[in-house]
C-alpha cells in the first residue's frame, strides 16, 4: 500500500464518510484520514475529500454551515495551493457555498428528494479527476434533495468555454436530454471543476458504485485518481 | 392536597375503576402530577390492556432468539457473533394530524428503540395505508407521510429499502403508518435496559424537553372525531440531524465500557423510559426535575415528564464514567445533564427545586397495571348487492397494473434513499423481500412487511395466518432462511365486541402460523382505537419478517433473462374470492383461499433448498400473491423490460381463473435449465409445472392475447404521476 494519506473531512450530520474511505481505500490503495470538522491543521496535504449527508444538518442551506468549519477554511488555504478537493454531494454543495466552485445548487426541480440510478457522460477525459475514464458513459446513483445546478448565464458560458463541465446526466447511451436530466440542472450538469482544474465537485455517488453485487464505474473513478496523489 | 375533579380523571382517560385502583396502590389520592403518570402508563399505548392476554399466547422462542418482546426491540442471532435488532411501530395518529411530522417521528422512534439496543440502523422499512383516493385527504397524506419518511431516513444516512403503500376506503380518515428498523450488533455487545446499582447516575442527553406531544400516547389511545386537529400541538417535531449526533454519540459511547442501562424517551416520554428502567431491574429512582434541560420557560414537573419530545435518551452510567460520558456527548455537540439516581427504595420520587412532587411505587404500577379480557363478538358481514362486471384476461390484467396498489411506486421509493451504506443488495421493488449485506462479510439479511386486510376483514384468523406465510413466503423467494417477525397490529376501538374479535383471531391466526412455520415473534406493537367517527379501520395486523441468507450469491429478485424458463411451483385451484380480479369486477364478497400450512412449509423448503442447492440455474424468484400468476408474470416482464410467452392449453374460462386465482403457498422460479429442477421436484414430490418462457419485447397469453411490455410499462407507471400533478 501506497504511503500516502487522503484526507476526509467529517462534519457533524455527514453519512457518506464510511462509505467513501472504505471506496478510496480499497480502490486508491492508499491510507485515509478523517479529519473532525473543527480540526485547523490538515497534517496530510495531498487529497482532501468532502463526503456527501447532511453537515449540521443543512439547516440554512444545503452546506452552508459547513462553510463556517476550521477545517474549511484549511481547505480553502490548500485549494489555492494546488492540492486536489474533491467534495461529492453534500461536498459538491459545501464546494459552491464556499465559492470554491462556481454556480449554487437547488431544489430539484420537482422539489423533491432523488435517489436513483442515472448515467453520466464524462465530458472531459483531460481533467486529473476524469483521465482514467476517457470519454465515456458511467453510472453513479444519485441521492438528494438540492443537486439542481444553477447560475448565470454568462457563468455557465464560461464554465462550457473552459471545459469545466466533467460530468453530464446523460441515457445510456450518453444521450443529453432532459429526459435523462433527473433534476433540473442546467445544461444538465452533474459535476464541475474550478478553473485552475484542481477542485471537483459532483452531485452523483461514485463511492456506492464499487461492489461486485453492483455497478463498478466508481472502481475506475477512484482507480484514475491513484496518479494524482 | 386539591382533590381531583371527575372531568380532570376522566381528560386523563382513566375510568372510575381504574382511579380507585390507583387509590389502592397508593392508600392515598394521586396528584395531578402522579395521575398524569398513572395515565399514561397504563394507556392502552404503554400498558396493552386490552391485548396483553392474547399476545402472551405467541410463539417467542426460537433456537436463533436472542432477546424476544419486552424490551426495546427484539434480536435475533445470524451466527459469527453477529445479531440482528429489529422491530415495527406504529405512527397512525400522529401521521393523520400532521403527515410530515407525524411520519418522520415514527420513522425516528423506532430507529432510536434499535440503536439504544447498541446496533447501528441498517435498513429502515415501513406499511403505509391510505384512503380512498378520490378522498379529499389521501393526496396532502401521501406527498407529506413519504416525504416525512424519506427526510428522516435520508438525513441520518440509513438507506430505506423497502414496504409497502396501498390505498382503500377505510383508511380515509384513519391512515397507517408503520415503520419498522433494522440494525447489526456484536452479539457480545448489546445493551439493554434493565437498571442497576443504588447510587449510579441517570443522564438525560439529547434535545431540550419541551411541550410538544404532552399525552401522546393517550391520544394514541382515543378515537378521533372532528375536533382531532385540535390535537395538533400533541404531535411531535422531528430533528433528524439530532438523530444522527445521538446515533454517534451512543455508538462512541458504547465503546467505553460506560453504560449500564439505556432507554430512548419514546411514548410517555421520561416517564415510561424511567419507569420501565427501574420496574425491569426492581429498583428505585431519584428525579430532580429542575436539572431538565428545557426548551421553554416555566415547564412544570407535570409536562417534563409527561412530554413525549422526540430525540431524548436516558441512561445509567457508572460513576467513574460520568465525566468520560459527558464528553463524548460534548464533543458531538450535545446538551447531557445528570438527572437523577438510582436507589433502593423501590420509589420513584421527583424532587422539584427541593420539594418531593410526586412519589410512587414503581413495581406495583407496573405490576397492576390493568389487563382485560373483553368480551368478543364475531362481526356479522354485510352482503351488498353489487352488479358484478366481467372483464377479460388482458382487461383485468391492464386495470390491474394501473391501479392504485399495483402501479409503479417509483415515485414513493425514488424519495428513499436506498444506497448509503452501501450494502443495499436489493430494494423491495426489485424482488420479493429486500436484502441488504452483512456490512463487510459475505452474509446478508433479508427483509419484507406483509398485510392483506382485505383478508383479515373477511377472515381475521385466516387473514392472519396469510400475513405470516405471505411474509415467510417472500423471505424464500428472496433466497433467505426466515428468522423471526416483529408484528404491528392495528385495529379499531377494542371496547367493541366486533373489533376486540378482530384482534383475538388475529392473534390466534398469527400464533398458528407462525408456530407451524418456526418463525416466532420477537417484537411488536399495538395500535388500537383505529376509528373515526365510529367507523373503523379494516383490521390490520401487519407482519415484519427477516430471514438470513448465508451465502450473498444466493439472494434472488425478480432478475430473468432472454431464453430462461419460469416454472409454478405449488398447487391452483382456482380461488377468485377477494382477489384482485373480482375486486375490478367490483366484487367484492366472499372468502380468502385457504392455507395448507403444511403444504406452505414443504413447497417453501423446496425452493429454499433448491435455491442453495442449484443457485447458478435460478436468475430470480417471485411469490404468487395479490393478482394470482399473471400478476406476478407482469411483474417480471415489467422490471426486466422482457417478455414472456405464457403457454396454456386451459379453455378460456379456467384460464381465467388460473391466471388470477390467490391460491396460497405458490411461487414462480426463473431458471436457466430444465433438467435440475424437474429432478429435484421428482425427488422431493412437489407439484411443478413449466408456464413460460422469456421471450421477444411481447406479454403474450398463449393464443389469446399479446400486448408490448413498453406498454404494460407505460400503464404501469402512469398512476402516480397523474394523481400527483392534479
Amino acid at each position: 500500500m501506497s504511503k500516502r494519506v487522503v484526507s476526509i473531512i467529517v462534519f457533524p450530520g455527514s453519512n457518506c464518510d464510511r462509505d467513501l474511505e472504505i471506496a478510496v481505500r480499497n480502490h486508491m490503495n492508499v491510507k485515509t484520514e478523517y479529519i473532525w470538522h473543527n480540526e485547523t491543521n490538515l497534517k496530510n496535504k495531498e487529497m482532501i475529500f468532502i463526503p456527501g449527508g447532511f453537515s449540521f444538518g443543512d439547516y440554512l442551506r444545503s452546506g452552508a454551515l459547513a462553510t463556517k468549519s476550521p477545517a474549511i477554511k484549511e481547505v480553502i488555504r490548500l485549494s489555492k495551493k494546488g492540492v486536489p478537493i474533491i467534495g461529492i454531494c453534500n461536498g459538491f454543495q459545501i464546494l459552491t457555498e464556499c465559492n470554491l466552485l462556481e454556480g449554487s445548487l437547488i431544489d430539484n426541480y420537482n422539489q423533491l428528494f432523488i435517489c436513483k440510478e442515472c448515467f453520466l457522460r464524462v465530458e472531459n477525459s483531460e481533467s486529473m479527476f476524469s483521465s482514467n475514464l476517457n470519454k465515456s458513459v458511467v453510472k453513479f446513483p444519485i441521492a438528494h434533495a438540492q443537486g439542481n445546478f444553477y447560475t448565470s448565464k454568462d457563468d455557465l458560458k464560461r464554465l462550457e468555454d473552459n471545459n469545466q463541465v466533467i460530468f453530464r446526466y446523460s441515457s445510456e447511451k450518453g444521450r443529453v436530454s432532459k429526459i435523462s436530466n433527473p433534476n433540473g440542472s442546467l445544461n444538465n450538469i452533474a459535476g464541475i471543476i474550478n478553473k485552475e482544474k484542481n477542485v471537483l465537485g459532483l452531485m452523483p455517488h461514485p463511492e456506492r458504485a464499487v461492489d461486485s453485487l453492483n455497478d463498478r464505474d466508481g472502481i475506475k473513478f477512484f482507480n484514475g485518481l491513484k496518479n494524482f496523489i | 392536597m386539591k382533590k381531583l375533579s371527575k372531568k380532570i380523571i376522566e381528560e386523563h382517560g382513566l375510568t372510575e375503576k381504574e382511579f380507585s385502583l390507583i387509590k389502592n396502590i397508593l392508600n392515598r389520592d394521586p396528584n395531578l402530577l402522579e395521575l398524569g403518570i398513572f395515565s399514561v402508563m397504563w394507556s392502552e399505548h404503554c400498558s396493552y390492556k386490552s391485548t396483553k392476554k392474547w399476545l402472551k399466547t405467541l410463539p417467542t422462542r426460537g433456537r436463533r432468539i436472542i432477546c424476544g418482546p419486552g424490551e426495546n426491540a427484539g434480536i435475533i442471532d445470524i451466527g459469527d457473533n453477529d445479531a440482528i435488532v429489529f422491530k415495527m411501530e406504529s405512527h397512525n395518529h400522529p401521521s393523520f394530524i400532521e403527515p410530515y411530522q407525524g411520519a418522520a417521528t415514527g420513522v425516528g422512534g423506532i430507529m432510536r428503540d434499535v440503536f439504544t439496543m447498541g446496533a447501528r440502523p441498517i435498513a429502515n422499512l415501513n406499511s403505509l395505508r391510505f384512503g380512498s383516493p378520490k378522498h379529499s385527504k389521501t393526496k396532502h397524506l401521501l406527498s407529506g407521510v413519504v416525504k416525512g419518511i424519506g427526510d428522516y431516513g435520508n438525513c441520518v444516512g440509513i438507506p430505506t429499502v423497502g414496504g409497502e403503500c396501498s390505498f382503500h376506503e377505510s383508511y380515509n380518515n384513519n391512515i397507517l403508518v408503520n415503520a419498522m428498523c433494522v440494525g447489526l450488533v456484536k452479539k457480545d455487545k448489546i445493551f439493554y435496559s434493565t437498571a442497576k446499582g443504588n447510587g449510579n447516575p441517570i443522564i438525560y442527553v439529547g434535545s431540550k424537553t419541551g411541550r410538544d406531544g404532552i399525552h401522546g400516547a393517550t391520544m394514541a389511545s382515543a378515537e378521533f372525531d372532528e375536533t382531532s386537529n385540535e390535537n395538533r400541538p400533541q404531535v411531535q417535531v422531528g430533528d433528524p440531524f439530532m438523530e444522527k449526533l445521538l446515533l454517534e454519540s451512543c455508538q462512541e459511547l458504547m465503546k467505553e465500557n460506560a453504560i449500564i442501562a439505556i432507554q430512548d424517551m419514546g411514548a410517555a416520554g421520561l416517564t415510561s423510559s424511567s419507569f420501565e428502567m427501574a420496574s425491569k431491574g426492581s429498583c428505585g429512582v431519584k428525579l430532580f426535575l429542575e436539572r431538565v434541560p428545557c426548551r421553554e420557560e416555566n415547564m412544570t414537573p407535570y409536562e417534563m415528564m409527561l412530554s413525549e419530545t422526540q430525540e431524548r435518551m436516558l441512561m445509567i452510567v457508572k460513576p467513574s464514567k460520568v465525566k468520560l460520558t459527558l464528553n463524548i456527548f460534548k464533543k458531538w455537540g450535545l446538551e447531557a445533564v445528570e438527572i437523577g439516581l438510582i436507589t433502593n427504595t423501590g420509589n420513584m420520587e421527583m424532587f422539584f427545586k427541593n420539594k418531593l412532587v410526586g412519589n410512587l411505587p414503581i413495581k406495583p404500577l407496573a405490576d397492576s397495571s390493568p389487563e382485560y379480557d373483553r368480551p368478543s363478538v364475531k362481526p356479522k358481514l354485510k352482503k351488498k348487492k353489487r352488479n358484478y362486471k366481467n372483464l377479460s384476461i388482458e382487461e383485468a390484467l391492464i386495470k390491474i397494473i394501473s391501479s392504485p396498489n399495483h402501479s409503479s411506486k417509483a415515485w414513493v421509493y425514488n424519495q428513499y434513499d436506498r444506497s448509503v451504506m452501501c450494502d443495499t443488495i436489493l430494494s423491495s421493488e426489485q424482488g420479493d423481500a429486500a436484502v441488504v449485506r452483512v456490512h463487510n462479510s459475505n452474509k446478508a439479511i433479508s427483509i419484507t412487511c406483509d398485510c392483506n386486510p382485505v383478508f383479515c376483514k373477511s377472515n381475521p384468523l385466516l387473514g392472519a395466518s396469510i400475513g405470516v406465510a405471505e411474509s415467510w413466503r417472500n423471505l424464500i423467494a428472496s433466497g433467505a432462511e426466515p428468522i423471526a417477525i416483529t408484528d404491528n397490529l392495528n385495529f379499531g376501538n377494542p371496547e367493541k365486541k366486533e373489533i376486540m374479535y378482530q384482534i383475538k383471531q388475529s392473534i390466534k391466526g398469527i400464533k398458528i402460523a407462525c408456530e407451524a412455520l418456526n418463525y416466532p415473534v420477537v417484537s411488536g406493537n399495538v395500535s388500537l382505537y383505529n376509528e373515526t367517527k365510529k367507523k373503523s379501520i379494516f383490521p390490520t395486523p401487519v407482519i415484519g419478517g427477516v430471514g438470513l441468507i448465508k451465502n450473498i450469491n444466493h439472494a434472488k429478485g425478480f432478475k430473468m433473462n432472454e431464453g430462461d424458463k419460469i416454472y409454478l411451483v405449488g398447487e391452483s385451484s382456482g380461488h377468485l374470492e377477494l382477489s384482485e380480479y373480482n375486486m375490478m369486477c367490483n366484487n367484492f364478497e366472499g372468502y380468502p383461499p385457504s392455507l395448507n400450512l403444511k403444504k406452505e412449509l414443504k413447497n417453501g423448503l423446496f425452493v429454499q433448498k433448491f435455491i442453495q442447492k442449484y443457485n447458478n440455474v435460478v436468475s430470480g424468484c417471485h411469490d404468487i400473491s395479490e393478482g394470482g400468476i399473471i400478476l406476478a408474470l407482469a411483474e417480471l416482464a415489467i422490471s426486466n423490460k422482457k417478455g414472456l410467452k405464457i403457454q396454456s392449453k386451459k379453455s378460456l374460462k379456467e384460464l381465467k381463473k388460473w391466471l388470477f386465482c390467490e391460491d396460497q403457498s405458490r411461487y414462480l422460479l426463473i431458471i436457466k435449465s430444465d433438467e435440475e429442477i424437474v429432478r429435484y421436484a421428482k425427488i422431493k414430490k412437489i407439484k411443478i409445472k413449466k408456464i413460460a418462457n422469456v421471450v421477444g419485447e411481447s406479454f403474450t397469453v398463449t393464443n389469446r392475447f399479446d400486448i408490448p411490455v413498453k406498454k404494460l410499462i407505460n400503464y404501469n407507471n402512469k398512476w402516480f404521476k397523474k394523481f400527483l400533478d392534479k
